[in-house]
């Protein structure tokens, strides 16, 4: 059984404006000890979808939620506010985006490390100081018995966060979900932080679920990869995979938008075209028709289905798309053609769909 | 830390002078009557009127006028004598500031016991029927002229004249020189509905701020830290949400208290209570600049002083604030 198994959850959010379907039929599930990266632009519901695993969305008063999520077997859904507050911080932890604002300005970062301890631990205060101090020295912050005493204002971007880190992981979770965490860095400390989480996951046996925009940090960290696009995921797979095989237009996207080093230098990158959709009206048929170069006319129908990719029941995607029109679509972008190259070399049977760059000029 | 309060101390020196020249030179300006005719009394001789104006130095320049007041401020802590009875002003003051600060502080302690569990409780019941009704209530608090409500006050509660009379009314505060800080138990029931009345808008006003910050802090990053660590909902909102949400409301405490301490002009004339507010209202009406002078320095002095202090004491709350 997976220690977490995420089936069909939907958090939607009332507002004046309409119905915000943040996540919309998300499933996944997590083994123990696993690192799960999930990948998406801001509005895919990446981060709503892990703060309803936190329980964090039900402090939302135009909140409604359904389907399950299931740890070790008991739905998180059905539990009731005290239980879910004992579970947070002590078997799920969270860390977020911003070091500096999530924590406390007006407290010591050792006597936040300590709240985090006693609030699931019935320790005196020396012994959850102690616990801080043994928790900011395996962070790898320096004379942690000195900077138990400091203010996050004097920490430094990475500091801090190795201070969510090791507040996350006090008392010893099963499940860290690290939403962003390196973004707000700078590049260099990115890869610490990132390195630490890899060591700290190994060391302490911890699953993972890393929550990113950004693919390297993915590649780093992940064993497996989603990704998600307005509310659902769109493909999954093991990292590999998602890096040599992706099947995802999507996905497609998301790998020739980023520069690669070992990519010939002339390499141009190809942005997604468009903006990401209205989650309080999200596209019929396909929710990436109308950013997608390969859209058919019937994709505006057709909701496709997240199904194993044939003969690799580990690797499935939701794209209406022929498989074997995938697999030659990709082989032509890896050799550095363009969507629109692409599409001519391939050959796409039906349609193309009206009003999407499938029939618009794909060049800024 | 020190020189800044030493740096924040020379810049009230100026601006005490500043102020006090605006005073005296708006005085002079705007003219009312002559202080002068006032004090000779009914029908004085042109003669007499001549050697008051002598005696009070009216007849000297502006400028000699205001220096002299001002080497005698500076050096002697001196706040020259009333144009009107020849008393020094500033015994007067000191007469009458400890009725004005019994007022302003007590008042202060109700509001603050009032408006701030006002403000939790609206912001934690967002939108519910406790919060629109605190709201509302606030609303018509705030809209309401402070003598308008001191008359009602009377009129309702009053004891004499009042509909229920229950406390004390005007003209009860003592003038036998007992004040709250000398004789708490006598004075105190004489204030009871004066602090009531004072306390009312700025009860309304403070827990409209608060339930407007604690609302905006709950939605701040740390909040759901806090959460996330799987802290029970009471610490977050207390100790989490309400600590920096409270800790502007010291800074309008100060400003409040500050003014407040020159003189609650208001509620001292409905309440008759001879405090430094009536003072002042009393010798603008007698054109009797010393104690204007007087009285306007010492409302400058306090406002420039609460402020310092809330600014050393912003240190205190926040740790990121150094000077």
């Amino acid at each position: 059984m997976p220690m977490l198994e995420v089936k069909d959850l939907r958090v939607h959010f009332h507002t004046d404006d309409g119905i915000v379907k943040a996540v919309d039929g998300v499933s996944y599930s997590l083994d123990r000890g696993r690192a799960l990266g999930i990948v998406g632009e801001s509005g895919s519901g990446k981060s709503v979808s892990s703060l309803t695993v936190m329980g964090l969305t039900r402090f939302s008063k135009t909140v409604e939620i359904s389907g399950e999520i299931l740890l070790d077997g008991k739905d998180l859904l059905k539990a009731s506010d005290e239980e879910m507050r004992r579970l947070r911080g002590n078997e799920i932890s969270m860390i977020f985006q911003d070091p500096l604002s999530s924590l406390h300005p007006f407290y010591k970062v050792g006597d936040q490390l300590v709240e985090a301890v006693r609030a699931h631990r019935d320790v005196s205060k020396a012994q959850a100081r102690d616990r801080a101090i043994e928790m900011l020295g395996l962070v790898g912050i320096p004379e942690p018995r000195k900077r138990v005493d400091a203010y996050p204002h004097e920490f430094s971007g990475g500091m801090r966060q190795r201070a969510m880190v090791a507040m996350a992981l006090s008392n010893d979770p099963k499940l860290l979900i690290a939403d962003e965490p390196t973004t707000a860095l700078d590049v260099t400390v990115q890869a610490q932080i990132l390195d630490l989480l890899r060591r700290l996951q190994t060391e302490l046996d911890t699953a993972i679920v890393m929550i990113t925009h950004d693919l390297g940090v993915v590649a780093e960290v992940s064993d497996d990869i989603a990704v998600m696009y307005a509310g659902r995921i769109v493909e999954r797979a093991d990292k590999e995979t998602i890096f040599a095989a992706p099947e995802h237009p999507y996905t497609w996207g998301l790998l020739k938008s980023i520069p690669r080093l070992d990519g010939p230098r002339d390499e141009e990158l190809v942005p997604i075209p468009g903006r990401p959709p209205s989650l309080i009206t999200p596209p019929s048929g396909c929710a990436f028709h109308p950013r997608c170069p390969y859209a058919r006319e019937t994709h505006k129908t057709i909701e496709p289905v997240l199904e194993p990719v044939a003969g690799r029941p580990d690797h499935q995607v939701a794209c209406l798309l022929p498989s074997d029109v995938r697999r030659r679509l990709w082989a032509a972008l890896k050799a550095g053609e363009k969507p629109a190259e692409a599409v001519a070399a391939v050959g796409i049977p039906g349609l193309p769909a009206e009003g999407t760059p499938a029939t618009e000029e794909l060049q800024p | 830390m020190l020189s800044y309060i030493v740096r924040r101390l020379l810049w009230m020196v100026l601006l005490l002078i500043v102020i006090s020249f605006l005073t005296f030179m708006i005085f002079y300006l705007l003219p009312s009557a002559d202080p002068a005719v006032l004090r000779a009394g009914k029908q004085p001789s042109p003669e007499l009127i001549k050697v008051i104006r002598e005696q009070l130095g009216l007849d000297k320049p502006w400028y000699v006028q205001y220096w002299k007041y001002l080497d005698r401020l500076a050096f002697h802590f001196d706040f020259g004598t009333s144009y009107q009875n020849q008393v020094s002003v500033k015994s007067q003051i000191f007469d009458r500031a400890p009725a004005t600060a019994g007022l302003a502080i007590g008042g202060a302690i109700v509001w603050l016991l009032i408006g701030i569990p006002i403000g939790i409780i609206s912001a934690v019941k967002r939108g519910k029927l406790a919060d629109r009704l605190a709201m509302g209530g606030a609303l018509v608090l705030i809209s309401a002229p402070v003598y308008w409500l001191g008359l009602v006050s009377l009129y309702l509660f009053s004891k004499g004249i009042g509909v229920w009379g229950v406390f004390d009314g005007a003209g009860t505060y003592p003038n036998d020189g007992s004040n709250l800080f000398n004789s708490p138990f006598t004075v105190a029931p004489t204030l009871f509905l004066p602090w009531l009345v004072l306390a009312a808008s700025f009860a309304a006003i403070y827990a409209r701020f608060l339930r407007g910050n604690l609302l905006e802090v709950m939605s701040e990053d740390y909040i759901r830290t806090a959460r996330a660590k799987g802290l029970p909902e009471r610490t977050v909102i207390f100790r989490h949400g309400l600590r920096s949400a409270i800790t502007p409301i010291v800074t309008i405490l100060g400003l409040d208290l500050g003014i407040l301490l020159g003189g609650a002009i208001l509620t001292e004339s409905v309440f008759n209570i001879p405090g430094i507010g009536r003072l002042a209202v009393d010798s603008i009406q007698k054109s009797d600049l010393p104690t204007i002078q007087g009285t306007v320095i010492m409302g400058a002095f306090f406002i420039i002083l609460l402020n310092l202090l809330v600014d050393v004491l912003y240190a205190f709350l926040d740790p990121r604030v150094r000077y």
